[in-house]
């Protein structure tokens, strides 16, 4: 082998091998942390896995905040107005979060079928909707106040199921 | 009647970079001199009428025009002046105008700035810089003008500028970052008129660099200025959020920096030619693709102002046509541009071949992260997110990699270098380095731990060869202080760059891990201690601000017992849109930031408070803006400066054409 191929040899080997690190290393971080969003119908349904970050997402039902009196632990429930997931965590919600606005939020699934939230996220306008809050809105047929939506409905009932 | 006016001269700005696009172009083909002389008063009428469309917005805003929808939407009487001008590009379509502005700007620039250029290039340039400029004024007239009147219900209050961009950082942040996304705009038209005339010289490179880095030294503070903006105006004390807006802003800046160090070999050394090309059509690209994620609305974010089909398509159609047909080009005409010399495997040259790849590398990890939840949603496939556990497990190995390997290239010769001087110089830099880095990061706090070691212990292994490397330049000569003023500008630029790269090394490696946030509820009177600071929360005033009211907290803190500061968190309501928005007070400090913020009231009187103590954060900002000074400084080294006077004289000499 000539000097001037061995080198070349030796940089595409570089470069392969670059390559493959880089194609392993990215494919296992991609396995580990992407997260699935589920409709609190899907959770009510027994489709999302406990213990594993997902995120969930909702509109905040009315009356369904409840703080403890000594810490920055709240309770609320979130809804796709056909059913119910009850959401805990622990710190300094978004400045836009309030009943009837819908979130999204990160964390996982307990035994209890209780949503331990380690994230709470609503976006910055008022207007705003998590676009997972309106699609499963939809799924459940439903708008963002509980009303039935009559466009559409028998499609996205039937793509739901 | 001003803003028709606004309107005209943007439609007579899209017919001038329609002639653009086609006249020089046309001239340079068939070898027409009359035709190619065209390109210069063309760009200049082209900056002049966008120039003139951006004032006629910015005097609607000013002078609380309402029946103007775009105004009536970002505006309002109680804002103040220089939000209100700032408003300008505050949203979707005043920003677009921006964009196209600065397109023009680059244009005029490189038409006033290029005397010495052959004019077959500079056609070719201006040209194709006319052709991004049709793409993007028609997309602004056809889809997101921000003329339209409401002359029906002109309304006569505005609805007000969105209280997170009534802010320092929104007047400087989007101006200077499109400066940096749109002039990589440059480099593209530069590397599209080399493979349109198969020519690439050294006089290529040196023209096409100071742009280039002008470009990147932009897109550097503007990306750093908004990382500033989100640590103290989103509220709560995080410097980067891996968010698909900030993605797209920092691909274009991977790729350029792979761009910049590939220029440099194209330049010295004749080699790369064709990769250089490839990867001005890619930065480019991604800069194009940043703004089709952020403009049409399928991101959702502070940035995405409206969602809208018919814009994210256009801007589609766009970004094809410009990658399709640039990749096309490059892959009929890249074959022609062959490198003219060779170089042994210890050289700079290979190690800056490694640059690139690991630049590339980190740019397509990002990238994909950012399409994946996009690409998995259009197959239909569940909604899914891409967090920044997944962004930091590839960025954090493949950049403290990079700076490893920038310790030893700045070291190395270009084209052979003896690997056993390299080693036998780099032993001892590298114990050293082990000794300081574990000492420092013992100094700093007597729990050690790993991560940040590391990132320390390479630190100052690169800073190390970055001060043998000056050592080396000047252990020849006998005055050693005129032999240090005789390096070349760009010599100390590259020096500048490094190291603003090893302080915002430093600071993400120290803020990553020592940082200290809690989240506690507090009454008046009550203490919470982090760190060596106690904080004590006084209650909260109310206050009423000019187009908002505000409840203002005061909280003491105490450092080791000693006062050190009062601060004033405020959290303030904008009745004109009924938002709520988060003012955090920032003490901040060179060696570390405290940080106070207010949660939401809660009963009797108490708050939740966030309290946070971010060590070396600001080193973050400060290694950006070195960055940004050394681009800018490299572009002012004599040589360019040379090599135009040279040019202007022989022109004959560089285009036979």
């Amino acid at each position: 082998m000539t000097p001037k191929r061995k080198k070349r040899l030796i940089l595409v080997l570089l470069v392969v091998f670059a390559g493959v690190a880089a194609v392993g290393l990215l494919v296992f971080a991609l396995n580990q942390n992407i997260s699935l969003f589920f409709s609190p119908s899907q959770i009510a349904a027994g489709d999302a896995p406990v213990n594993t970050r997902i995120r969930a997402g909702g509109m905040v039902v009315d009356g369904s905040v409840k703080r403890a009196p000594d810490s920055l632990k709240i309770e609320f429930v979130i809804t796709d107005f056909a059913e119910k997931v009850t959401v805990v965590y622990e710190g300094i919600l978004p400045d836009l979060f309030r009943e009837g606005q819908g979130i999204v939020a990160q964390g996982a699934m307990d035994k209890n079928g209780v949503f331990q939230a380690i994230e709470v996220l609503a976006k910055h306008d008022e207007k705003y909707m998590p676009p997972e809050v309106i699609d499963a809105l939809e799924k459940a047929g439903v708008d963002a106040q509980g009303n039935t939506l009559k466009k559409d409905y028998s499609i996205n009932s039937e793509a739901s199921q | 009647m001003i803003p028709e006016i606004g309107q005209y001269t943007l439609i007579l700005a899209l017919v001038m970079a329609g002639f653009l696009a086609v006249l020089p172009m046309y001239g340079a083909t068939v070898g027409s001199v009359f035709w190619m002389n065209f390109a210069r008063p063309l760009a200049k009428s082209l900056f002049l009428f966008l120039l003139i469309s951006l004032l006629c917005l910015a005097y609607a805003f000013a002078t609380d025009d309402f029946s103007v929808k775009y105004v009536a939407e970002n505006s309002n009487t109680a804002l103040p002046i220089y939000f209100k001008l700032s408003a300008v590009w505050g949203g979707h379509e005043g920003s677009l105008l921006l964009w196209v502005f600065i397109l023009t700007g680059w244009t005029f620039a490189v038409a006033v700035k290029s005397k010495g250029l052959p004019l077959d290039i500079i056609a070719r340039v201006l040209s194709v810089l006319g052709m991004v400029a049709v793409g993007f004024a028609s997309f602004t007239l056809m889809t997101s003008s921000p003329f339209q009147r409401l002359l029906i219900n002109t309304p006569i209050e505005g609805a007000d500028l969105n209280p997170l961009l009534q802010d320092i950082g929104l007047i400087v942040h989007p101006p200077l970052l499109y400066m940096g996304y749109v002039g990589f705009s440059v480099a593209f038209a530069f590397a599209i008129a080399a493979l349109l005339s198969g020519k690439l010289d050294v006089a290529w490179s040196r023209w096409t660099r100071p742009w280039t880095n002008i470009s990147w030294a932009f897109l550097t503070i503007g990306i750093t200025l908004g990382s500033w903006w989100a640590y103290y105006e989103l509220g709560w004390g995080g410097w980067w959020f891996w968010d698909p807006v900030e993605n797209a802003s920092f691909m274009p800046w991977l790729m350029g920096t792979a761009l910049v160090h590939s220029l440099a070999v194209t330049e010295k050394r004749g080699l790369f030619k064709s990769w250089t090309l490839l990867l001005a059509i890619f930065t480019f690209s991604l800069s194009l693709l940043g703004t089709f994620l952020v403009r049409s609305g399928v991101l959702t974010s502070v940035h995405s102002f409206a969602a809208d089909p018919e814009r994210g398509f256009f801007i589609l159609v766009l970004l094809a046509i410009t990658v399709g047909g640039s990749l096309l080009l490059y892959a009929i005409k890249a074959y022609d541009i062959k490198s003219e010399s060779d170089f042994e495997l210890c050289s700079r040259e290979t190690l800056l071949l490694i640059n690139n790849l690991i630049l590339v590398i980190i740019c397509s990890m990002v990238l994909i992260g950012t399409l994946y939840p996009l690409v998995v949603d259009a197959m239909g496939a569940g909604k899914i997110s891409v967090g920044p556990p997944y962004f930091n497990a590839l960025f954090v190995p493949f950049s403290l990699i990079l700076v490893f390997f920038m310790g030893i290239g700045v070291l190395l010769r270009w084209k052979k270098s003896s690997p056993r001087a390299i080693v036998k110089q780099l032993l001892p830099s590298l114990i050293l380095a082990i000794v300081a880095g574990v000492a420092a990061a013992y100094l700093f706090n007597t729990d050690i731990a790993l991560k940040s070691t590391i990132a320390l212990v390479i630190a100052f292994w690169a800073l190390f060869s970055l001060g043998l490397d000056i050592a080396s330049k000047i252990k020849n000569k006998a005055n050693k202080l005129s032999g240090l003023r005789k390096l070349p500008m760009s010599y100390w630029a590259m020096q500048l760059a490094h190291l603003g790269v090893l302080t915002s090394l430093v600071g993400v490696a120290l803020v990553a891990t020592y940082a200290q946030e809690r989240d506690v509820r507090m009454l008046p009177g009550d203490s919470v201690t982090l760190e060596e600071y106690r904080f004590e929360f006084q209650g909260v005033k109310a206050h009423a601000g000019p187009n908002y009211s505000a409840d203002i907290g005061s909280v003491l803190v105490y450092k080791n017992e000693q006062f050190f500061a009062l601060m004033h968190p405020e959290k303030r309501f904008y009745p004109a849109r009924g938002s709520v928005m988060t003012e955090a007070d920032i003490d901040a400090g060179f060696f570390a930031d405290i940080f106070v913020a207010l949660g939401e009231p809660l009963e009797d009187g108490a708050w939740a408070v966030r309290l946070q103590y971010k060590p070396f954060i600001r080193w973050i900002w400060f290694g950006g803006v070195l960055m940004m000074l050394a681009g800018f400084l490299s572009a002012f080294d004599k040589r360019y400066a040379r090599k135009k006077k040279t040019a202007s004289t022989e022109p004959r000499k560089l285009s036979p054409a």
